[in-house]
Formats: structure tokens, sequence, C-alpha cells
């Protein structure tokens, strides 16, 4: 199976597409919750392939843009300490309340982009006299590997490594989202990758709760379209229940072994999202037994709130209350060069998407994809 | 020509040390040493003046290019920097529609680059330059301290005839030219991720790196100024030369995702890493935007000169002008923006 072009058949789009355009009736708000799914939505141009009544809201699932001010800060302090400090690559663009983890590097400061924490492991090793932070950003999908990557340090004994774990979890952001006033959400495409990591069972009660379906959806073109048809099914017939349009890789139960190591390596906590506040239960710190691999606990980090002091909007867009152009600063003071928050920053965020999306003329964008070229 | 057979052609010299000091930048006995073989590795009239320029003759209206290569590491999948400096340099004088003659050479050694590496470079720097019959025929060593360079810099400016029939331009493009790629994209960069600390893979992906002259001189052969524009897609990769294309001649461009050819395990890199191939670097690509009449002939002639991939692309267009657009493979269209930086792996 060519997992590359499989799923982004033309033939099978049109097909979903028109669709789509049969089972709805009226308007539907969508949020879909994951910024892969913000970016492929884009990517492919699936936004201008749409019908107009199926509104698309960007939802708070790109891990960078809701990493709030204070943990980078504390990111930045840790790299100019003397520290090695290892992330993600988009993480190091992300503008703090001064400086950047880049700008960090630029000045000096022993910043590395990392593709896996394990390799973080090895530098610890390889560099006994140094300490060796993994700044942890991310959903459940990422910290299976990095709670991995602190058994393995703590397994071979390594003092010098530890993780600053900014994890933050998905059930908790969709459930504080629908609390909030403003919010007007009709359904939701749950994340694929996280519903690897977790299944679904824990969106049952959401669903129920706030009469609301929600989807499980992949990421590639006919995924995505496949969820937004599925959802668009649940909310025409009025039933609010969970649904797995995403089968070929998730399970209701998820991954019983990356969840055991959550559970072991993890516990829940409040957490401050940028934009959104603190959010209680929505996010994972290392439990007290793994202290000695806590970077916060270890360099004695506060753990105040930030205060965000240029006007940056990115809570209310993460809400699905702005859309991004209308943001006053919008493509404007903010761009992706200059980004006044994270939205702008990640090709994960919806700002920085609204912004690519909208730099060209795709409004004469056709409604019918073009057949393939040989 | 296989690493085998090149070490062959071009044996390690017999030195007195194994490692590059500070002394061998500094004009005397120890600097002597350092270049008495490299004169003999490079050896041409002008060179051998060793005088502190060259003095040579060209055909009339020249192209001039400069060019700095930093790549690190300085071995990777299907080259190294010096096969890099002398194709890259000899790219971009082919770009202009010339015929490259003549490079001139900077290298700056960080103190302690084993000799032998350091051969390994400048034998594929001669090695490269036969290709593409270019002479190295001035140059200049410096060694920095240990920490202040990395291992080995580049510099190279190259000279070359003008073809008499290159008119290249963005400004030239017009509505209806056909743009063609001379194969897949995106192995240049991939090939460098994957032996990069944090992020090294296995794969059998390989630098694209080569020359592009030969190709384009045959294109100016035979279809003259009906080559509208010329452009190599190093960094920032297609989608930059494509957003700048547009950018400088105002002109709308459109892109068919389907028709850009990427190969597989490229493809595959990039959806794990979360990085567009369109953006990825590459070191032997070139768009060539010509006039719709030619457009069938010149691919079959590029598929000719080396490059059975190539395609046609896309269109230029009078819409959207000072953009370029990219119709995704399932239809939907985005713009191809310039990246405000580097393109950053994404997290999840």
């Amino acid at each position: 199976m060519k997992l590359l072009s499989e799923y982004r058949d033309p033939e099978l789009v049109r097909a979903i597409l028109s669709r789509i355009g049969e089972r709805r009736t009226r308007s539907w708000r969508i949020m879909e919750v994951c910024g892969g799914q913000t970016h492929n939505l884009v990517k492919y141009g699936i936004l201008s392939l749409l019908p107009k009544e199926i509104q698309l809201i960007h939802g708070p699932g790109c891990p960078v843009c809701v990493t709030p001010l204070r943990q980078i800060d504390q990111a930045v302090e840790l790299a100019q300490r003397g520290v090695i400090l290892c992330s993600y690559g988009d993480m190091l663009r992300v503008p703090g309340s001064r400086k950047s983890l880049l700008e960090a590097k630029a000045g000096g400061a022993d910043v590395r982009m990392l593709y896996s924490p394990l390799e973080a492991v090895r530098i610890a090793r390889e560099n006994p006299g140094r300490e060796v932070v993994f700044f942890g950003v991310g959903f459940e999908t990422t910290a299976p590997a990095n709670g991995l990557a602190v058994a393995h340090a703590a397994r071979e004994g390594l003092p010098n490594f530890s993780l600053l774990s900014a994890h933050v979890l998905v059930p908790s952001a969709m459930e504080a989202l629908l609390a909030d006033p403003e919010c007007r959400i009709d359904g939701f495409l749950a994340a694929g990758h996280v519903c690897t990591v977790m299944g679904y069972e824990e969106y049952e009660p959401l669903a129920a709760r706030h009469r609301l379906p929600i989807v499980v959806t992949g990421f590639e073109p006919l995924d995505l379209l496949q969820g937004i048809l599925q959802l668009v099914g649940l909310l025409e017939e009025g039933r609010a229940t969970v649904e797995n349009a995403y089968g070929r890789v998730v399970r209701r139960e998820g991954n019983p072994q990356a969840r055991a190591l959550l559970a072991k390596m993890f516990e829940q906590v409040a957490r401050e999202w940028r934009g959104m506040g603190r959010i209680p239960g929505s996010g994972l710190d290392l439990r007290p037994e793994w202290k000695a691999f806590d970077a916060r606990r270890k360099f004695a980090l506060d753990s105040g709130e930030s205060r965000e002091g240029n006007g940056c909007q990115a809570g209310r867009i993460l809400k699905g209350v702005l859309k991004p152009p209308q943001c006053p600063f919008f493509g404007k003071e903010c761009t992706p060069s200059t980004p006044h928050g994270a939205p702008m920053v990640s090709s994960e965020g919806a700002c920085a998407a609204y912004f690519h999306f909208s730099a060209g003329a795709v409004d004469d964008a056709p409604a019918e994809p073009a057949a393939s070229h040989p | 020509m296989n690493p085998a057979s090149a070490a062959l052609a071009c044996p390690l010299p017999k030195l007195d040390f194994s490692e590059i000091h500070l002394g061998h930048g500094s004009g005397g006995i120890l600097m002597q040493r350092l270049l008495e073989p490299l004169f003999g590795l490079f050896a041409n009239p002008a060179l051998s003046e060793r005088h502190d320029g060259a003095v040579v003759s060209t055909g009339g209206r020249i192209a001039i290019t400069t060019d700095g290569f930093v790549v690190s590491p300085i071995f990777f999948p299907g080259g190294d920097i010096g096969r890099l400096a002398v194709y890259g340099t000899v790219n971009d004088l082919a770009m202009c529609g010339a015929h490259p003659r003549y490079l001139a050479l900077g290298l700056i050694l960080e103190e302690g680059l084993p000799v032998e590496e350091l051969w390994k470079v400048l034998c594929s720097i001669r090695e490269a330059a036969d290709r593409c019959s270019v002479a190295i025929v001035t140059g200049d060593t410096k060694v920095v301290e240990r920490g202040k360079g990395d291992r080995i810099f580049l510099h190279a400016t190259g000279v070359g005839d003008l073809h008499p029939q290159a008119s290249v331009s963005a400004r030239r493009m017009s509505p209806g030219d056909q743009i063609l790629l001379n194969g897949p994209v995106g192995a240049h960069g991939i090939a460098i991720l994957s032996v990069r600390e944090g992020f090294s893979f296995e794969s059998s992906i390989e630098s694209d790196t080569a020359p592009l002259h030969v190709s384009v001189l045959r294109l100016l052969d035979r279809f003259g100024t009906q080559v509208h524009f010329l452009r190599d897609a190093t960094r920032g990769g297609l989608a930059t030369v494509l957003a700048e294309a547009a950018q400088q001649g105002s002109k709308g461009i459109e892109v068919d995702q389907a028709r850009i050819p990427v190969d597989e395990e490229v493809g595959s890199a990039c959806e794990i890493l979360g990085l567009d191939p369109l953006y990825v670097a590459n070191e032997g690509r070139f768009v060539a935007v010509v006039a719709p009449e030619i457009a069938e002939e010149a691919l079959a002639e590029l598929r000719r000169s080396g490059w059975p991939k190539a395609a046609a692309i896309g269109t230029v267009g009078d819409e959207h002008p000072g953009k370029a657009l990219l119709r995704s493979s399932i239809g939907g269209k985005r713009p191809l923006p310039l990246l405000p930086g580097e393109q950053l792996p994404r997290i999840c």
C-alpha cells in the first residue's frame, strides 16, 4: 500500500465532497482540534473545496501555540544558565517575553533541535559534566516518548538529564472551550494521533454532557473529508455521539502500553494554556518518584502565570471566537517573520495557516478537484 | 567516478603533518608546504603563475557569480562540500545562460582539521572541476582558530562566457509560458538531515548534487531567446524559486503538485519529519521557463540530456501577479509564499 498517495485520491476526494454537499441542509461550525489537521486542511487546499456553509474553526491543538510564555521564558532562562537545552524544531522560534530559544542560541546558549527525546538522553550520556534539559512540549502524542526518555535516563543512572514538562491534555481543553460562553461550536473532529494513544472512551461523556457529536479523524485529505462527512451526518441527524472515522489506526481503548507508560511516569496537574488561562487537570508533570528528573524542581523554577503584554488575541483565536484575519494585528504588525504570538509561528498555527492561505488569490479556486495528471 | 577510483587518481601527498595548524595560514614555509601539492592538483597555466590573481581571456560578455559553502557535515550521502562548491558555482553561471570557464577558490580551514579530510575535499573539487571543464585559476587559504570555523568553509567565484543567445530574466516571462523542472526535488536537503545530529536516520537518500550547465547550454543552443528564465532551486527549494520568480517578474505562476516529481523515499522522510519537499534544498535541480511553442520539444531535450524524470509542472499567467500558487494533488489551491526563515520540523 502506498500510504503517500492512496488517501489523496482525487476521484475519491471528489466523491466525498459531493456527498458532504448532499448531506448538508444548513450551516455548521466544526472545530478540528489538532494543528496537524489545520495544517493539512490548508496544505491541500481543502478549505477552498468545501461548501461555504461548512465552516471550520481551528482549535487549540497546536502544541507550540498553547505553550505559555512563562514556560518558554523558563526554557530560555535555563539555556542561558548554561544547560544544554534540547527541544523540537518549531518550539525554538516561538518568542518568549524577551526572546525565543533560537535567539538565545544566537546569543551563545547551547540550544539543540532534536527529533527524539532519546537523543537528549544520549547527549546527557556523552556530556556527563553538563546538565541536559529536554523541553517536552506537546499533547498525549509526544508525552509517552518523553516519559520513556526519563525512564531510560533513570535506568542508566544519568543524574544530569531532566525534563521540563509542558505537556497538555486535549479533552480538558475541549471541556474548557465548551464551558466558555463565547464559544459556538457545533461539533468536533477529534485528533486522530491523540486518540491513537488514548483511545476515545473519554470523549463519550464529553459528547453526552455537552450534547454535541465528536468524530475521531485522521490527517490525510480523505481522512479529513471522511471525518467531516460523518460529523455532518451526525449533526444533521441531531445525534450527540462519538464516531471513529480513523479506524485503520485508532482503537476505542487506544494504545494500552503507551497509556500504562503515561500513568507510570506522569500525573495530571492544572496547567496554564497560552491565551486560555489555567485549566484544571489539563497538564502532565512527572510523578514525585521521578522528581530527580523534573527540571522544574531541579532548577527551582517558579510556576507563576504569564503576563501577555502585546495585545495578542491568541486566546480568542484558539477558542474559535475570532478568525485570524479579524485580529487587528494580523498581517500588519504580526506576520510569520514578526510573530506577536505562537499561532503565527508554527506551521500548524491557525494564524500562520491563514496568513499563507490568504496571501494568494485563492478565492477563484474551483469547487471541484481537478483530475490527476499522469 | 566512484570513491575508490577517485582515491587512486588522487593519492594523499606525503606531508610531515597530519592536521592543519594556525601556521599553515601564516604565509611562511609551513604554508608553502601545504600549498605545494594543491598547485600540483589543480595545475593550469594561469594558476601556475602563482601570482595574487589570475590573468585569463574570455569570449566577450561574461557572467560572474560568487558563493560561500558552509555545509555541515562536510561529507554527506552523495557528495561533499568540495563538489558542492564547484557544481554550485557552475550552476549559478549556467542559470545566467553562461558557459562556465574559471573558478577562484577560497579555503577557510579550522585549526585541527585532519589533512586527510582536506585532501579528500580537494580531490573532490578537482574531479568536479574536470567534469565541468572549468579551471581553478586562483585561490586563497586562511586558517582560523579551533572553534572559530566548522572544519572547512569554501568560497568560490566563477566566471563564464555568456551564450550568444542567452536572454534570461524573470521579467521576460510571459503569460502562457511553461515551467519545466529537471527532476525529483528534495533529495539534497533530506540527505543532509539524515546525517545531522538529532535527526540522523537510516536511508539510502543521496544528495542530488550535479552540474547543470550542459543541459542549459543545450536548451540555449536549440531554443535561444525562447528560454525566458532559468534558476536553480537550491536553498528554500522549488517553492522559493517559484515565489521569487513570480515576484521579480510580476507574473502569476501556477504549478500542479501532481506533476512535481518527488522520489518516494524523500516524500516519506518529509512526511515523517513534517517538512514540505517543495521547500527542501536541492543542488542539482533547476526550473526553465520557456515559450509555449517550444515547451514540448524543450522537455524532450531535457529528458535526453540526462534528466529522464524532467517534467512540465505549470504555467505562467496574468492572474495574481507576483504570487506563485500550487494546485494540490486533490485539486485545492494554496499559495507558495516565501518562508520567514528556515523550515523547522513540526512536533507531531
